[in-house]
């Protein structure tokens, strides 16, 4: 990431007047902060999977009292909610397709209500970045 | 390639991921370290190739895009496309934040922002169905998202 000096080379600006406009942009909420990125791969978890599940929604209280029992599993890394044809898509973190397994059969099918689910395993990211179309 | 972690590089990278602006001087006020101790800890952690880079969170909302939307694709006619030449064009597409290949399903999942739901249709008529060897894509609107633990810390 850019440091403000070379921010205001690029841009063709000072140090200070550049560091105003983002001191401006950060007080008008746009900047919300810097965020580390951690290579799971390093420490030791080569495996990602990405689970499509849909909730059994006959049962009343089925997204909240899955959420609830899916925040409490540590390898669940990211929960979401969608509109479409999948409700919940959750991203876990395995040390490898063994572990995987495990997780899977121990922790994610004892959570309540699943209908349906199904995985997708990162093979590579080919991009990622938080930048809009500006 | 596995990089062996003490308690106290756990608690840095912790501290990190909650809070990316902290310095060297918070992170060992938090921990009981020295500044300059602190400062070797992360340097260490970035040369180990453990915190691979920073990245600027923005508010969305506030630049007026409203709408997230993740998409599976699957590639038609294999062979006749190459992946490369799917990838170098999905990448291309500034509305695309996120190309991620995938084994199951689908090939592919994509992540995608825009201003509102007609934005996005624009984006995935033109830009996205448009896409040398595209040939079944699902679309989920993103409600809500919620990071939790990071289970390798």
């Amino acid at each position: 990431m850019l440091s403000t000096a070379e921010l205001a080379a690029q841009a063709g600006m000072t140090v200070a007047p550049c560091w105003r406009r983002l001191e401006k942009l950060r007080k008008a909420g746009v900047l919300l902060g810097r965020r580390v990125v951690v290579d799971h791969r390093a420490l030791g978890y080569a495996v990602q999977v990405f689970l499509r599940i849909n909730l059994d929604k006959t049962a009343p209280h089925a997204f909240n009292e899955f959420l609830a029992a899916a925040r409490a599993v540590p390898e669940v890394e990211t929960i979401q909610t969608l509109l479409g044809r999948v409700d919940i898509r959750m991203d876990v973190l395995a040390r490898d397709l063994a572990h995987y397994q495990d997780i899977y059969k121990t922790k994610i099918l004892a959570l309540p209500h699943i209908a349906d689910i199904e995985a997708l395993m990162l093979v590579s990211e080919v991009k990622n970045t938080e930048a809009l179309p500006l | 390639m596995s990089v062996e972690l003490d308690d106290t590089d756990r608690a840095i990278l912790r501290l990190l991921l909650a809070d990316g602006d902290m310095g060297a001087a918070a992170l060992g006020a938090a921990i009981g370290l020295s500044q300059p101790a602190a400062w070797r800890r992360v340097k260490r952690l970035e040369q180990l190739g453990v915190i691979v880079g920073r990245q600027l969170v923005l508010n969305r909302m506030k630049l007026g895009y409203e709408v997230v939307v993740f998409l599976g694709i699957k590639l038609a006619a294999k062979g006749r496309v190459g992946l490369e030449d799917f990838e170098r064009a999905v990448s291309a597409i500034p509305e695309v934040q996120l190309v991620q290949h995938v084994l199951g399903v689908y090939d592919y999942r994509i992540k995608v922002v825009a201003r509102d739901l007609s934005d996005f249709e624009r984006i995935l008529r033109r830009r996205i169905m448009t896409l040398p060897g595209v040939g079944d894509v699902e679309s989920n609107v993103l409600l809500s998202e919620e990071k939790s633990s990071k289970p390798s810390i």
